[in-house]
């Protein structure tokens, strides 16, 4: 066979008109979806920024561990941030165990039956509720019905609800991420549905499910109408920088709540005083994403196949 | 245990999932240390058929099972363990599955679930296996790395290893040649006619030469239904006993 002349190889790789209009194509489709990547970023970008220096003359070592002064015109937010921190354990110390555990039955166990898909339905509908309907839910059932009264307790119970559907959620996404052939093979030697659970279904979904888990640390921090109606309070005296200032029938403050009261409630606040709470609130809620991230990456490196 | 009891009697029996019935009452008898071949199309039954032996057809949603099973007489239905049950009888599929967990985990694994767990007792069990699957050359410096790090016909090794390891009285192997070289295949006929002193084996295989070679007797399995059931040598000869068994293994079926 003769060697192909070069100049017929050039000529099947011209760019033809045709061609050209392709790539101007490409690039415009790539420009606009670049745009709207950039274009998502900007508001974030602008918050933050603006934010931070709105509230940068109090943001301070003492306004985070000193109380509010002077009819909360002055002085710190230690007391909501506290109250913040225990409506959040609380709520996730009831939410994550029977969310978890109720995920793991409902993917590993449940059998495709009315009364499993009612409570999926249940689930779904759960997780659709606007919070302020939680809200309503929590003062009947928690602060009336159970007589707890308003206080952490209700309030924490009250967020635990909220969480829960999302929890399920995010659960059953990362348990079924786990290849059926890996049970399958389990269950072939004998293995029981725990101890396949154990010993493959658990160690290769744990990342996502502590992720999904720690995702709801911050809408439980950021949520004001649930705590508002069941336990979160304008003021409470506390100790400066006491670490265990509540109990939980005690109503308690919060830092979503204080951000709303010193915005639009109290006369006379030191300026920077509303921002600085945001930026508090913001930074707590993207440590905990970022934590969360970082967890991910971590045991995404261990991750075995 | 008298030669003429049967390793598993199946009677009569009928699988459907979701109403739409793919094994029509079929009924036929492995015997003691042979090895039976199945042979068949794509979705004649085969696969679904091993599932109901060791009953992970009860995993499957909408999978319904009549007629009965019998492995040494006992009625399958109704052992009072259904893991024990899973555990006579080796089971490997036709893709490789190496389980998230060391070489030597995924060997020990059935043996742990089943409760032997000093390590004086795994590893003898843990290289035999490894051996008869002609594996262990391969990987013995390194058991500790993950099982899901072999290549595809090593994995498919140790998943046969992984079947021994419960000690089965019966072992099934679905299609396992299709992921491992002949040379590789070949060590692992020959540990298969070894086995066969000792345990029963099914073997669904595609290879016609692979069941002309190794079976007794071999079944045809058609759409859910047994066509023909006899000695490999009559099966796989110029005159079986019916005319679709000799158009199918001569691969001008339809």
């Amino acid at each position: 066979m003769n060697p192909v002349p070069v100049t017929s190889v050039q000529a099947r790789f011209t760019r033809t008109p045709l061609v050209v209009r392709k790539e101007r194509q490409q690039a415009a489709v790539r420009l606009v979806l670049l745009a709207m990547a950039v274009l998502m970023v900007l508001p974030l970008v602008a918050i933050v920024g603006h934010l931070v220096v709105q509230a940068w003359p109090a943001l301070s070592w003492e306004f985070l561990v000193d109380v509010p002064r002077r009819g909360m015109t002055e002085g710190g937010i230690w007391p909501a941030l506290v109250g913040t921190v225990y409506l959040v354990f609380i709520s996730l110390a009831v939410s994550a165990p029977i969310g978890v555990l109720a995920a793991i039955y409902l993917n590993e166990y449940a059998r495709d039956n009315w009364f499993t898909r009612a409570i999926n339905l249940a689930v779904i509908t759960l997780a659709g509720v606007p919070s302020i309907v939680h809200a309503l839910f929590g003062l009947g059932a928690f602060v009336y019905a159970a007589r707890f009264g308003y206080s952490i307790l209700a309030a924490s119970l009250t967020l635990a609800i909220m969480t829960l559907p999302v929890i399920i959620a995010s659960t059953r996404e990362a348990l079924a991420a786990v290849p059926v052939a890996f049970r399958e093979a389990c269950w072939n030697v004998g293995a029981t549905r725990w101890q396949t659970i154990r010993a493959i279904v658990l160690p290769n979904s744990i990342s996502g499910i502590l992720t999904g888990v720690i995702l709801q640390v911050s809408r439980a921090a950021g949520e004001t109408a649930p705590i508002l109606f069941t336990g979160a309070v304008f003021f409470k005296a506390v100790q400066r920088g006491d670490l265990f200032p509540y109990r939980l029938t005690d109503q308690c403050m919060a830092l979503s709540m204080h951000l709303y009261t010193v915005s639009t409630q109290v006369p006379n606040v030191r300026e920077a005083i509303p921002w600085a709470t945001a930026v508090v609130l913001l930074g707590a809620v993207l440590a905990v994403n970022a934590a969360a991230i970082a967890l991910r990456v971590w045991l995404r490196n261990r991750k075995r196949w | 245990m008298n030669a003429a009891t049967p390793k598993i009697a199946v009677k009569d029996l009928s699988l459907a999932y979701s109403g739409t019935e793919v094994i029509h009452g079929i009924t036929f008898d492995v015997r003691p240390n042979e090895i039976l071949g199945i042979i068949g199309p794509a979705r004649s039954g085969k696969t679904s058929l091993l599932r109901c032996l060791n009953r992970t057809i009860d995993f499957i949603a909408g999978a319904r099972v009549a007629g009965e099973i019998r492995i040494d007489g006992a009625d399958i239905r109704a052992v009072r363990d259904v893991h024990a049950l899973r555990r006579t009888i080796g089971m490997v599929a036709p893709l490789p599955v190496g389980l998230p967990l060391s070489i030597y985990d995924n060997v020990a694994f059935a043996p742990r679930c089943a409760g032997l767990t000093r390590r004086a007792d795994l590893d003898p069990l843990v290289e035999r296996c490894l051996r008869q699957a002609a594996l262990w050359d391969e990987v013995k410096d390194r058991l500790g790395s993950l099982g899901t790090a072999l290549s595809g016909g090593q994995q498919q090794r140790l998943t046969i290893a992984r079947a021994l390891s419960h000690q089965p009285e019966i072992l099934c192997l679905d299609e396992f040649s299709i992921a491992i070289d002949p040379v590789t295949t070949m060590r692992i006929e020959d540990v298969l006619r070894e086995l066969r002193r000792e345990i029963t084996i099914i073997l669904v295989t595609n290879l016609t030469h692979q069941a002309r070679r190794l079976t007794d007797r071999t079944m045809f399995l058609w759409n859910g239904r047994i066509i023909e059931l006899d000695r490999s040598d009559v099966i796989f000869s110029d005159q079986p006993s019916r005319q679709e068994t000799l158009e199918y293994v001569n691969g001008i079926f339809g």
